[in-house]
């Protein structure tokens, strides 16, 4: 993966190059999935005989044999729950212990054991199976449609990945391309896409906004758009909100109103996924009506339920409260005001719940741009991407890293090196220096996201760095530098600048983030930003004042005799001080220690200074002496 | 090659940003790894080594702090790293005491004011760097490189802390 396709020539294949192969543009979405084309800049959404852009995300592994994907997938739901797949894209990438978030609310059956040190397999029409084999059967579908609308073979595609996806779902993206017989000429991200397909249209100019609200995910992203050049400024989402939250809220409320009205439900796995259905239908009627009606069967027991659009908008308004604050943020990013942006494009079925309009209206000052289908726009921009690619054209994309990345330092810091919103591809490096005498090895751990303590970021990969030759505390120059390819991929490498020692590793994700721990670990870094920085300066003074203990020993040991026995006493008290310090939480106390401990040791530093003196002149004669002085 | 080299740019204080996002385009257009889509290997990676050393160039000199840190270094101007102590004394003061009010903030408004004092204080202090550059004083830029390190930090503390007195009151 990543920079393996830099650092090895020939490895990537481009058999149909330039030949009668074309090149389409695919949103692999968590629902719906929807495949285009592009010719001369006009994209298009290829559709089924019956019409339909939108292939369900759904897998179905039939009894008879066979697969099926999209609708008639579907369908199959009820007859063959245990065969049927839905919004595996939830699982792209993700490992044991993000099961524990998903578990209940998805229906999947998990093979048991699977996951615990690579990505997790479903228990589908009787086998284990990856999300990885179950998307490449929808990208199968989605291309088969493809040829059999342009009546030509298709093998390569851009296909479009949230911009929050991280590196492990990017990179089981595209090994799920690979499995369907795609060449993945580019990923890109969703919001870059939509952004894409309206500014090729309007030949626009200035400050957009993207503001994508999914089913379950929610992105918000800046980009400059002039003369054919895309740049993403600033992108920032929440992968844990979207219209399946309003779904909820609905639901919740018709099961309480049943409660009210001394029904006795079971909530089971069953009547949940009833509930959500009508909320769904309701939620839908709501787009354009002002009052919406259902009635729940639960148990053989029918209920009726009312929902009006004021009420509606009451119980989803903290969820689209939360999808502003997140953009103001971005803005915040990007150093830009809201009266900068020229237009904003909605994206994502949800934008077109009227509240979410109207929200957005009200922030930005004007309208959004909605004319371009929000299904479809992902995968117009995609596809134009895909024939600029290809093609060759005049547009050039733009992209920034969505999340940061670094590296676990002394305490649990995080040293950040390549910043949220970097331009990408990137190579960044910085030096690290060893932190004891005669140190041989360096841990290296290298970790996602925005808050200060490694604790609160995704583990991303460890390794060490060996053979670090005996030098002493500090002397070591170790350089570690990260390098993001255009894909949004991730490598990092380490050496040791003074001999050479390197080593290099492919970030191979440790699966560890539930979908809960990464909605925090990206928007929770708002409200902890005080208390991390608090906690990283505490950290940062008792490092230094580790380090400065670990010196102060080391000198001990070997010049300790120096010192009266008064001397020592005194410069002991200052440690045992200091010592007393980095345990407790007052990091003037520390700091306060730390100067008290260095103006006690100043006398010894100076009677050490004059012993290497005396030591480096000893046993020279005058004359030599004085020859050295003349030089 | 030296980011203003890169970029084709006069190694300045004061760059242009129009100019700067223009270099950079232009040379995005001829070296971003999409204009190498099919082409052999080998162009590829020199393609993708080119575009990265654009992106660390546009990145550094479009950010006037980093900039300046980096004119400075070309010029032999020797600065700590990132968050070492601060070795100037009435710096280190100055730094104590913003922290402290900072800390004792307790309103929106406070820590606001505090913010556009800092965000003055950068102003003032990037522009007196100009003459400092012509001088060629370097003990100066040094100090001034280091007190604006330092405020561009506080400014960043204080944006935290306006926005947890946010969320707190968001939450009551």
């Amino acid at each position: 993966m990543t920079l393996l396709e830099i650092h090895e020539p020939g490895e990537t294949p481009l058999p149909h190059a330039g030949e009668g192969s074309l090149a389409v543009g695919i949103d692999l979405g968590t629902t719906n999935s929807v495949v285009a084309i592009a010719r001369e800049g006009k994209p298009a959404a290829l559709h089924d005989e019956a019409g339909k852009a939108l292939v369900p995300s759904v897998v179905a592994y039939p009894s008879g044999g066979g697969v099926i994907v999209g609708d008639d997938a579907r369908a199959l739901t009820a007859q063959e729950p245990k065969n049927v797949v839905a919004s595996v894209k939830r699982l792209m990438g993700r490992g044991a212990a993000d099961l524990h978030a998903v578990a209940g609310v998805l229906p999947y059956e998990i093979e048991p054991g699977t996951g615990e040190t690579d990505m997790v397999k479903l228990r589908i029409g009787g086998k284990a199976r990856s999300p990885v084999e179950i998307s490449a059967e929808i990208l199968k579908a989605l291309k088969l449609r493809a040829e059999a609308a342009l009546e030509k073979p298709v093998e390569r595609a851009v296909i479009t990945v949230p911009a929050y996806f991280d590196d492990a779902a990017r990179t089981a993206t595209r090994d799920a391309a690979r499995v369907a017989g795609l060449e993945v000429l580019r990923l890109v991200n969703e919001p870059t896409a939509a952004a894409l397909a309206y500014g090729l249209d309007k030949g626009s100019e200035g400050l957009y906004a993207v503001y994508d609200l999914g089913g379950g995910t929610f992105d918000f992203s800046l980009l400059r758009l002039e003369k054919g050049v895309f740049q993403v400024l600033a992108t920032g989402g929440d992968t844990a909100l979207g219209g399946d939250d309003f779904d909820r809220a609905i639901a919740e409320r018709m099961l309480e109103e049943r409660k009210t009205d001394g029904l006795a439900d079971t909530i089971d796995e069953g009547a949940v996924k009833t509930a959500l259905a009508l909320a769904r239908h309701m939620k839908e009627q709501l787009s354009d009506r002002d009052q919406a009606s259902g009635r729940l069967e639960l148990a053989g027991v029918p209920s009726f339920h009312a929902l009006t659009r004021a009420g509606f908008d009451a119980m989803v308004a903290a969820y689209v409260k939360r999808t502003i604050d997140i953009a103001r943020r971005v803005l915040d990013d990007a150093a830009m005001k809201v009266g900068d942006i020229h237009g904003v494009v909605l994206v994502g079925g949800s934008t077109r719940v009227p509240l979410v309009r109207s929200a957005v209206a009200d922030m930005i000052g004007r309208a959004p741009l909605t004319d371009i289908d929000p299904d479809e726009v992902v995968a117009l921009g995609a596809a134009l991407q895909a024939e600029a690619l290809t093609g060759g054209s005049d547009t050039l994309l733009l992209d920034v890293t969505p999340l940061s990345l670094g590296l676990e330092t002394m305490g649990g810091i995080v040293e950040k090196i390549v910043p949220r919103n970097t331009p990408i591809p990137v190579q960044l490096a910085q030096d690290f220096t060893t932190y004891q005498d005669g140190q041989s090895a360096m841990a290296i751990h290298v970790v996602q996201g925005e808050r200060e303590m490694v604790d609160d970021c995704r583990s991303l990969a460890r390794f060490e760095l060996l053979g670090i030759p005996p030098m002493t505390a500090g002397a070591a120059r170790i350089r570690v530098t990260f390098a993001v390819d255009a894909d949004g991929l991730l490598t990092v490498s380490a050496e040791e600048k003074t001999t050479g020692v390197a080593q290099r590793v492919e970030v191979k994700p440790s699966y560890g983030l539930s979908h809960d721990d990464m909605a925090d670990m990206l928007y929770d870094s708002l409200d902890h930003a005080e208390e991390d920085m608090t906690r990283r300066l505490l950290t940062e003074a008792r490092v230094e004042a580790k380090r400065n203990l670990l010196a102060l020993d080391a000198a001990l040991a070997k010049d300790g005799e120096l010192l009266s026995a008064e001397e020592r006493g005194g410069l002991d008290a200052a440690r045992a001080r200091l010592e007393t310090a980095i345990a407790g939480e007052d990091r003037d106390e520390i700091n306060a220690a730390a100067e008290a401990l260095e103006t006690q040791s100043k006398p010894f530093a100076e009677m050490r200074m004059d012993r290497g003196i005396r030591e480096a002149l000893s046993g020279m004669a005058v004359s030599d002496l004085e020859g050295r002085v003349g030089d | 090659m030296d980011h203003f080299a890169r970029l084709g740019l006069p190694a300045a204080l004061d760059t242009d940003a129009a100019a700067l996002d223009k270099a950079y385009f232009a040379r995005q257009r001829q070296w971003h790894p999409d204009r190498f889509v099919g082409k052999p290997a080998p162009e590829r990676a020199k393609a993708s080594v080119e575009a990265a050393a654009l992106n660390d160039a546009y990145r550094t000199l479009k950010d006037p702090l980093d900039r300046a840190v980096y004119l400075a270094e070309l010029n032999g101007v020797e600065l700590p790293g990132d968050g070492k102590t601060i070795d100037d004394p009435e710096l280190l003061m100055e730094a104590m005491e913003a922290r402290e009010e900072l800390h004792e903030a307790s309103s929106i408004a406070e820590v606001d004011a505090l913010a556009a004092k800092t965000r003055d204080e950068l102003q003032k202090s990037l522009a007196a760097l100009g003459s400092l550059f012509l001088a060629n004083d370097k003990p100066a830029i040094r100090k001034t490189l280091l007190r604006l390190r330092y405020l561009d930090k506080f400014a960043e503390e204080a944006r935290a802390r306006r926005t947890n007195l946010g969320s707190n009151l968001g939450k009551s």
